[in-house]
Formats: structure tokens, sequence, C-alpha cells
């Protein structure tokens, strides 16, 4: 029934196989490579699409499709095995279906480029690590998918390779990457050790590691529970991969790839692993209410951070870099409670809105890119204050950009709406939230309507402010690159009426996501009483109140970059010191090089020059040297005449007799 | 012709060097074939070995050969006593497997005295693989010497510009700890006569395995051993030789060298230090994992400061060998294994970066970092090898560079030296600093260098030296099984014999303070 799982992730795979080798020599042609690239995640999404319909039907929730064994030592056995659940079938189809998209999206964004197999042949890779990462029926696996997804991420940011910034940020992306890594191997570690040193259960299989994870309960280590170590270990893996801080610095950075990379990869898909990581290991985390407190926070104040940063960009992907952060923020909130299900909605609508964003920026550079081109300009493509007015000449770009802003922002009835609004309730309303975060959660909620409008306004409305010779220029995209924003501006609307909450729910449709989901999470929530509890008034004044934030929001954007164009330039003359700060993140790249990458340089520099070089060789080529001088006093008394010889025989005879004889 | 054929496969390249001694001093080209010819052979004398499911299930040394060789006399007895197990199958394997590809590097790179270097390189081999298959401790002791001449003349006459301190350095540091071991062989030999055991079993291992060696004994014993093996590894701070000598050696040296020469001495923890002394192990343990950890990231630190990339490589290998260190003394199956695994990883990955290198200087005559830059757009077919060689190094799962460093690090975790391996771990991440970094330096950006800009890619031999290489680093990888069931059972055996030792001097010791306190109390 379910033994051909492996064929989700094989395509891709394949897909990037042909492409890689045959790409360049023998297929060259644009048009193949780009069907066969996304023919290939298109047939992931049909399996996808037929497991996710089966797995509807059938009564057991929980499938798992074992390929064959990987490594086999001792206690220790790991197999090529995949799990199927209503969590891992829902990432399939976002995975796949917005992969699918923005893979036709790029046969457009991409054509004349002169890397062109190799761009397909990596983003199939990335699909393929990601299908691994979701599907992986252990935390190997998962691994394996994990660190792909981190090998393809580095591949393609630096896609423009000859750019030095794009290298550096592909380095940057990767090392940050690891550093969670570390974490998540440790988490593993510690896991596996304890359930199998001290309840003789050897496993890294997610089922056995749920059935057993009650038997943590108790168990310490340095001096706190095993559970919070080992989870907080996972977090970090998950900050490096889901760019939270105090990791977050690289995603923006990674905007150096080309725009359908960011729209999938560090959108849609590669940075809410860390989310669905802990959607996968739930049980372990709401063993550890230290842990939950921990990724609840850190959630919040990511999501405020890097929300003030959005606030002062002009560079329209980087605007929406911060978006991600903040937004990723907002799920690691709903984790961090427990809404695990409001976690892996807003997961979900983010990927639809996101992508669409970043796919009408994309064609928006595109555009811009082309116009200028033509007008043989070197302005910037990406920079808003370039931009302007673009309404009228991309109406499909403007109207799906415009969708996606009031999803994003969450006025009433987009997806965006119901899935920040679980959110929001439950960090107020659950057992596991608090009003601190809460309240923390809602500014951000505000700035977020506020920079989005700011980013819509800047560049789709008012006048152009394009240099004058490449203004007419700027054109509507094709449809390859039209279409795909249509149909994400039709989830974004529409996705979220699968998780409509029940005191709105007029027309009894039911919270469809949550009895989907709840196989995954309702066993957890229910053990350690994790709930959202309040009266249905006060979750309905929450939501009118969580509408008028973003009203506000969109009002004062509206006013000060619609209404009163000058009033950015006043208030920037008035705060210059807090204007910099912002505009430059906070210095927080400045501060890591000065506190870690600098120290680690010279403690590298000193580890060679100071102690091999010195301490180590100068010891050793001393004794060669103490050798050779003593070699060479002792040369003076090699003579060469007889008596010498004799009177030193003759001397040591005596003296050894004198020993033996006072002995 | 199974009877002997470890035999046959240890000597041929004896054999062969004769053959390369009778050819013309001038005929270059039929030189590096036959001795190419030569290495295929051997590999392929050596298969039947991979194939044999006899080691899946046995734990036994297999393809033994035994004759009495030097006797004096009823005091002094050395046989030729070989074998072969699931701990030496793959580092032989792996011998066999890279000399054929450290020739065909030297189609180009050699071009002086090839007769001498062919003749060397055989000699060398027959030395290696004698070393991996002995098991009297004084025929071991024999190839072990045997393979450090060659390797010093390769370095001296055909290395780089500093070659002949490099060269003193290798030998020297080598020759100290050889010296150490050697005294520390007789002793055993003498100690085991004045035991009884019959002095016609000679230096034989299995046998010294079976001494009770009085505690005080061992650590002086195992210290004289596990001095000369650190230098081998090499371990932090022993190891400065090892970047002079990578750095001079020519190519096909340099691949010998990471590849097996390195291997020499974590193999001799596994095959003679520790089951020898056992209790010497459990004493020496921290302070050996210490020092490992203290390579893992002292080794990626300096890497990371490198500008010349062999250099770098050679002190990556610091790091890597570190992690084999760490799993072997994690003394359960997941850290040997893995250790074991990581050695013959550490082998392909590691030779292949030192090709990858000398295909660099083959074309630049320079190995500095700064004279390159922007590489992937005039050389995209070694770009993309380059790249997966690296990320193999870094250790990504679905390359071997990965296996072998989870299971080492989940063996370290399973054992008394958890808190190593946390710091361990901290290696991943700085491997992935320097290996990038030195990537992003020479492959991407532009070409600023006018001299790079008409490199050509790899040729087909470079490819085909290349192929098997790539091959190895997805296989291990992804089904890494092929070589983990062969090894596990003589590992497991091996481990459970010293933990049986270790325990009994354990229950000894205490029996032995419970006697003190009682005389104390009486």
């Amino acid at each position: 029934m379910y033994d051909k799982l492996w064929l989700i992730p094989f395509f891709p795979l394949l897909g990037c196989i042909i492409n890689g080798l045959l790409g360049k020599r023998f297929i060259k042609n644009e048009k193949i490579i780009g069907a066969i690239g996304t023919g290939a995640v298109f047939l992931s999404f049909l399996v996808s699409c037929k497991y996710f319909f089966q797995l509807l039907g059938d009564s057991v929730k929980s499938h798992e499709n074992i390929v064959a064994s990987w490594i086999s030592v001792g206690n220790l056995q790991v197999d090529w095995g995949f799990l199927l659940d209503p969590l891992s079938a829902l990432m399939l189809m976002v995975v796949c279906g917005v992969g699918s998209l923005i893979h036709l999206y790029s046969i457009g964004y991409m054509h004349g480029e002169e890397g062109y197999y190799r761009y397909f042949s990596y983003l199939n890779l990335f699909v393929f690590s990601m299908l691994m990462l979701v599907l992986g029926n252990n935390a190997l696996v998962m691994f394996v998918g994990w660190e792909g997804v981190g090998l393809c991420s580095y591949l393609l940011i630096g896609y423009y390779f000859e750019k030095q910034s794009a290298g550096d940020a592909a380095k940057k992306a990767f090392v940050m990457n690891r550093i969670g890594d570390f974490g998540f191997l440790l988490g593993l570690f510690t896991i596996y050790w304890t359930l199998g040193s001290k309840h003789g259960v050897w496993t890294i299989n997610f089922t056995e590691i749920t059935a057993n994870a009650h038997l943590l309960s108790g168990d310490m280590i340095l001096g706190t529970s095993v559970t919070t170590v080992a989870t907080l270990c996972f977090f970090l893996g998950a900050t490096g991969k889901s760019a939270q801080l105090p990791l977050f610095t690289w995603l923006p950075d990674a905007m150096e790839g080309p725009t359908p990379v960011s729209a999938l990869i560090h959108a849609a898909t590669m940075v809410t692993a860390g989310v669905y990581m802990i959607g996968r290991m739930n049980v372990l985390f709401v063993m550890s209410p230290t842990t939950m407190a921990v990724v609840a926070m850190v959630g919040a104040l990511t999501a405020i951070f890097a929300a003030t940063i959005g606030f002062a960009q002009n560079d329209i992907k980087r605007v929406l870099a911060y978006s991600t952060v903040s937004q990723l923020g907002f799920m690691f909130v709903a984790m961090g409670v427990g809404a695990f299900t409001a976690g892996i909605f807003h997961l979900m609508t983010h990927a639809f809105f996101k992508a669409c964003l970043f796919l009408g920026s994309g064609s928006v550079i595109h555009a811009m890119h082309h116009a200028l081109h033509k007008a043989h300009l070197d302005d910037d493509a990406q920079d808003m204050r370039n931009m302007g007015g673009l309404r009228k000449k991309m109406p499909i770009t403007w109207a799906t950009f415009g969708i996606s802003c009031l999803a994003i922002s969450g006025l009433p009835f987009f997806s965006g709406f119901f899935s920040k609004d679980e959110i929001l309730w439950w960090a107020f309303a659950s057992t596991r939230g608090n009003m601190f975060i809460w309240v923390i959660v809602v500014i951000a909620a505000f700035m977020t309507a506020f920079y989005m409008f700011r980013c819509l306004f800047m560049t789709f409305y008012g006048e152009q402010k394009t240099n004058p010779k490449a203004k007419d220029h700027v054109h509507e995209s094709p449809w390859v690159i039209t279409l795909p924003l249509v149909v994400l501006a039709g989830l974004a609307t529409v996705g979220g009426l699968i998780g409509i909450p029940h005191v709105i729910d007029v027309a009894h449709i039911g919270n469809k996501l949550n009895a989907f989901l709840a196989p995954v999470f309702q066993h957890s929530q229910e053990l350690y009483k994790i709930e959202a509890h309040g009266t249905a008034s006060t979750e309905i004044m929450l939501m009118v109140f969580s509408v008028i934030v973003a009203l506000a929001g969109i009002t004062l954007a509206y006013v000060m970059y619609r209404k009163n164009p000058e009033l950015p330039g006043k208030f920037t003359a008035k705060f210059p010191t807090l204007h910099r700060t912002v505009f430059n993140k906070w210095y927080v790249d400045e501060i890591y090089d000065a506190l870690f990458v600098n120290p680690t340089k010279k403690l590298g520099i000193f580890c060679w020059k100071g102690f091999d070089v010195k301490v180590i060789d100068g010891i050793v080529n001393g004794v060669a040297k103490l050798v050779g001088v003593i070699a060479d006093t002792l040369r003076h008394t090699q003579t060469g005449f007889f008596q010498n010889y004799a009177l030193t025989m003759v001397l040591g005879t005596v003296v050894m007799m004198a020993i033996f004889i006072l002995n | 012709m199974t009877d002997h054929l470890l035999s046959l496969m240890t000597f041929f390249p004896l054999v062969g060097m004769l053959i390369i001694l009778f050819l013309p001093r001038e005929a270059d080209r039929l030189i590096k074939t036959v001795t190419l010819i030569i290495t295929i052979i051997v590999f392929f004398i050596s298969l039947p070995l991979a194939f044999d499911d006899v080691f899946v299930t046995s734990s036994a040394m297999h393809y033994t050969e035994f004759a009495n060789w030097i006797s004096i006399g009823q005091y002094f007895q050395m046989n030729y006593n070989v074998g072969i197990d699931g701990i030496s199958l793959w580092l032989v394997m792996l011998t066999t497997f890279i000399m054929p590809i450290a020739i065909l590097s030297t189609w180009h790179a050699i071009d002086k005295n090839t007769k001498g270097f062919m003749a060397l390189a055989l000699l060398l081999e027959t030395g290696m693989l004698g070393a991996f298959i002995s098991l009297d401790l004084f025929l071991f002791y024999i190839f072990w010497e045997l393979m450090l001449v060659p390797m010093y003349f390769m370095i001296g006459i055909w290395g780089g510009k500093n070659r002949i301190y490099a060269a003193v350095k290798f030998f020297i540091f080598t020759a100290v700890g050889s010296l150490l071991m050697l005294v520390a062989i007789i002793y055993v030999y003498y100690f085991s006569v004045k035991a009884g055991v019959p002095f016609e079993n000679g230096f034989s291992v299995a046998h010294f395995a079976q001494l009770d060696i009085p505690a005080h004994l061992q650590t002086w014993l195992f210290a004289a051993f596990a001095f000369s093996f650190a230098i081998k590894v090499p371990m932090f701070p022993v190891h400065t030789w090892l970047p002079d000598a990578h750095t001079e050696a020519p190519t096909a040296g340099s691949v010998i060298l990471a590849a097996i020469l390195l291997k020499m001495g974590t193999y001799g923890y596994i095959r003679f230090a520790i089951p020898l002394f056992p209790v010497a192990t459990m004493q020496f343990t921290p302070f050996l994992a210490f020092l490992a950890v203290v390579g893992i990231i002292y080794g990626a630190l300096v890497a990371m400061m490198q500008d010349d990339v062999k250099r770098l490589v050679a002190y990556s290998s610091v790091s890597h060998l570190g992690f084999v260190m760490l799993g072997v003394f994690a003394m359960n199956l997941q850290g040997l294994s893995g250790g074991l695994l990581q050695m013959i990883s550490h082998g392909i990955t590691t030779g292949a970066l030192f090709l990858i290198v000398g295909f660099l200087y083959e074309r630049r005559h320079t190995r500095l970092i700064v004279e390159f830059g922007g590489l992937s757009k005039v050389m995209p077919v070694f770009a993309v090898v380059f790249m997966i060689v690296t990320f193999s190094s870094i250790g990504l799962p679905g390359t071997n560079g990965f296996v072998g460093e989870f299971l080492i690090l989940v063996g370290a975790f399973e054992s008394e030296l958890r808190v190593f391996a946390v710091f361990a771990t901290t290696g991943v991440v700085l491997a992935a600093v320097y290996m990038l970094w030195m990537f992003q330096r020479v492959m991407m950006g532009k070409v600023t260098n006018p001299k790079n800009e008409n490199l050509k890619d790899l040729s087909a031999r470079e490819l085909a030296i290349m192929m098997p290489l790539l091959i190895f680093i997805f296989w291990i990888g992804i089904y890494p099984n092929t070589f983990l069931d062969k090894m596990n059972p003589a590992l497991d055996n091996m481990i459970q014999q010293v933990k049986g030792k270790q325990q009994i001097a354990m229950m000894v010791e205490d029996m032995d303070q419970t006697v003190t306190q009682i005389t104390v109390n009486d």
C-alpha cells in the first residue's frame, strides 16, 4: 500500500542526475532541461497527492516504507526508511506543490542563463533533500535531508559564484547551518544514548522514540532533565536552519541567490525545517516546559527583532527576507506554546503568501533588470527607491503581490488571518503561553503590516522613480512567471479555510486541519495538558483586536508612504543614529565578527605560527641543534692518535674497577 | 593458490621492483606502464579477499601462513606469520586500490629518475601490505621500517624546495618512535619467554595477547608503543612532521602517505597496543582521548589559516585522524568500527584531495591559495569533482565522511568519553569553515590572475584517476554495510577480549584494596 513512498524523493534525484550529467553537453536545449526539472518535481507531486488522499481515507495514520539497511553496527541499526503520517503528508503537498510552481516559474526567470542546467540540477537536488528531510522515518535520514538542504542552499546562494558577495553568503549560510547541525547531532546522541543505556531501547526511529519517550521522564543529565538538554540541542539545530536568534544572520545574505531560490528555499520550505522538526519530535518537546518556554521566547524575540530591521531596508528582497525571519518567529512561538497545529498551519499559509511575494518581487526585478539592461544603465534593479508606480505596468504582479500583503498582514478571511490568529490565541490562552509573549507577537504583527505595505507602496504606487531612459521598458512578465503567481495568490487567499477556528465557524465546516493533524499532536497535548482555554467572547475580542492592529499598521504605512512621502525622510533626519543602527541590522554581523570570527582566526594563527612553529618545531629543531653541538664537541675526541685512545681506555677501566671495588 | 594468496600479494610488488630494475633507465613511459600494470595485478590478486564472506561470520585470522624464519639457538625465534581478518581486510584493500591511482598520478608529475621512483614505490607497497598482514611483532617491525626508507627517499629526491628538511624531519620523528617500539617489542618477547611461552611461537601477537603482564610494566610498554604510533597517526603534539612531509612530497608520495602510511599508526593501536596492554589502555584512555580532541580542534584551526592548499589538507588530516583516535579509544563497537571506516574514508577523500592539489600544481606550479580564484569558470568539470571531494571531507551525509564520523561520535558518546565527544563535534563546524573558505578562494569569484584564464579542464586520464575515488565516496556514504559487516565481527571479538581483561584487572585491584584495608584495620 505505502511501499512506493521512495518514489517521491526519487524523481527529483533522477532529474538532478540527468540534468547535472547530461545538461551541458548533450541536452543543451533550455526547454528540455526545464521540462525535466519541473516534470520531476511534478511527478513527485502526483505521487504525493495519491498518498495524501490514500492516507485521508485510511484509518491507520502512520506508515513506514523501509527501502534498505543503511548503517548497521551492533545496537545501532539505521535504515533508509520513510514515514508517512499526516504531518509528513501535509509537508509533502506543500513542498512538491509549491516546488512545482517555482520550478515552472524558473523556466521563465532563468531564461538565457549560462548555467541553466546547473540551476535545475541543484534545484532538483534541493527538492530531493527536502523530501528526505520530510519523509525520513528516523532522525538520521532526516539529518541527511537536513544537511542536504544546507548543501543545496550553499550551491544555490553561490549560484552566481563569480560574485564575491554570493560566495561569502553561501559560505556563511552553510557554516551557520552547521552550527545548528552540531546541536542536532548532540540532541540525537543524547536521546539515543539515554534511551538505550538506561531503558534498553536503542533507537533513533521516530515512531519508536515517540512510543518510548515517556521512559525519559525523570532521567537527569548535567543536573537537568535529559529531555530539556536534548530538545535544547535540537532547538539549536532549528535556529540554524530556520534563521532564528542568534543564528539568523545568514538568511538575509542568502538573497544573493536567484529569486526563485529565495522563494522556494529561503521562504517556503527549507527554512521551515526547524518548525517541522519540532513538530516531528513534539513528544520530546512537550516533556520539557523549559525548552518550550525558550522556543516561544526565542520565536517572539526573533519575530519583533527581524521586523524592526525590515523597517529600514530598501532592497525589496531584503525586506522579504527579514519578513521571513520574523514570520518564522511566529511559527516558533506557536510550537513553543504547544500550538503545534497552528505552527504547521502558519508554515503552510506562509509558504503560499511568502512564495508569492518572493516570486512577485522576482517578477519585478526581472522586469527592472530587463529595462535597465536595455537602457544600458547599471542602477540597482532591486532597490525599491528605483521603482514606484509599477501597478499599471505590471498589473498581475501587482494584484498577486497585493493579495499576499493582505494575507501576511492578517486581514480577515485571507489565509494568514486564520493561521496567525490561531497563534495569537494560543500565545494568549495556552497553558504554556503567557501575556508577555502575546504582547510581543501582537507588536510584531503590527510591524509586519506596516513594513509589508511600505514595500507594496514603494514598489507599485506613486510615481515611477525608475531612470527615465529605462522607464518605458518595464513590462509585465510572461505567463510561466505570472501563472505561478496567480495560483499562489489563490492559495494565499483561500488556503486558510482548512483551519477555521471554532468560534467563527458559522457554517460548521469544522477545523479540518486540526482533525487531520490530531494523530500526530493530540496525544502529547493531552498527556501534558496543553490546551488553549478561554471564553468564546475573549477569543472573538482578541480576533477583532488583531485585525485593528493590522489595519493600524497598514494605515501608518499609507500615511507615511502615500499621503506624506516626505515623512520618512524627516523621521530619519530626526533620529539619524537610530536609523543607521536599524539600517545596518543592529550591527549584529559586526558584533559576531568581533566576538567569534576574528578571535577564531587569531587563535588559528596563534596555533600555527605561535605553537606549531615556535614551540613544537622549536623544541624539535633545538634538540637537533643540541645533538649537533654535542657531536661537534665530541668530534674533537676523535683525534686519530692511538695513544689518546689507549689512555681513555685505561682511564675507563680504572674508573670501572674503582666502582666495582667500592660496591 | 589461496594458501599463499597473502604472500603472493605482498611480494609481487617486490618481484615487480626487480623487473623495473632491469628496464632501461631512459624508457620513462615503459617503466611507468609496467609499474602501473604490476600494481593493478596486485589489486586483482587481493580482490578475492574483498568478496570473501568468511569475514562476515568469523572473527578469526584467515589466509594464514606460517614458517620458521630466523632462529638463533634456543633463545630467539622469529616466524613468518601472516594472516588477515576484518580489521586488516579493508586496509589491505585500500592499499592495493590506492597504489595504481598513485602511480597513474605520476604520469606527468615525475620526470626525473623515474626508474628509481617506481622501484621505491613498489618496495613501499610490499612494506605496507606486509605491515598490515603481519601476525608476528618482529615481522611487523621489519615491514614497518621497510616503509620508512622508500618514503624518505621519495620526499628527499622528488620533493619540492624544502625537501631535505622535510625528509630528515620525517625520518627522525618516525625513527625515534620506532626505536622505542623496538625496545618494547624485545622486552615483551623476553617477558613471554620468561613466562614460559615456548620460544617457537616467536613474536606471535596472538600469544603475546594471552600474557598476563603486570600493570606497571604494561604502562611502560604501552607508552613506548603508543608514542611510536602517535607519531605515525600523527597525534597532537607530535604532528609537525606531517605538514612539511606532505607539502614537500610529490603528489604520489602525498597520496600514499595520507591514504595508507598514516593508517599504520591507528592500525597499530587497534592491532597491537590495545590488545597487548589492555590495562594500560585503560589508564591512558583519557589522556589519549584528550590529545585526540585537541588534535581535532587544533588541526582544524591551523588548517583554516593556511595559505598553501597542500598544507591545509595536511592539517585537515591531523583533525580527521583525531576523530579516528577518539573512536578507537571509545572502546565500543560503534566507536571502533567508525574509526576503522573513517580510516578507509580518510584514505579515499584525502587521497583525492592531494590528487586535486596535484592537478592544480601541474598546471600552475604553485599551491598558494591567493594565486587562484574563479577556477570554476575555466575548469567546470574539475569544479564538480573538487566540490564532491570537499563535501566528503566536510562529512556531508550521503558521502563517506559522514558515516565514520557519526559512528565515532555515537561510540564516544556511549562511552566514558562523552564530554570529549561534545568537544569533538565542534570539529564538524570547523571542517566546514576551513574547507569552504579554501574552496571559495580557489574556485569561486572572478578569475583575477591572468595565468588562470586558460587553464585546461581535467583530462581523460585525470578523470579516470578520480572516478574510482568518487564511486567509493558515495558507496561508503550510502551503503557502508558492505564494509561494516566484514569488520564488525573481528572488532567485536577484540573488544570482548580487551574488556574482559580490563574487568579482571579492575576486580583484582579492588580485591587488593580490600586486602590492604583489612590489613590496615587489623
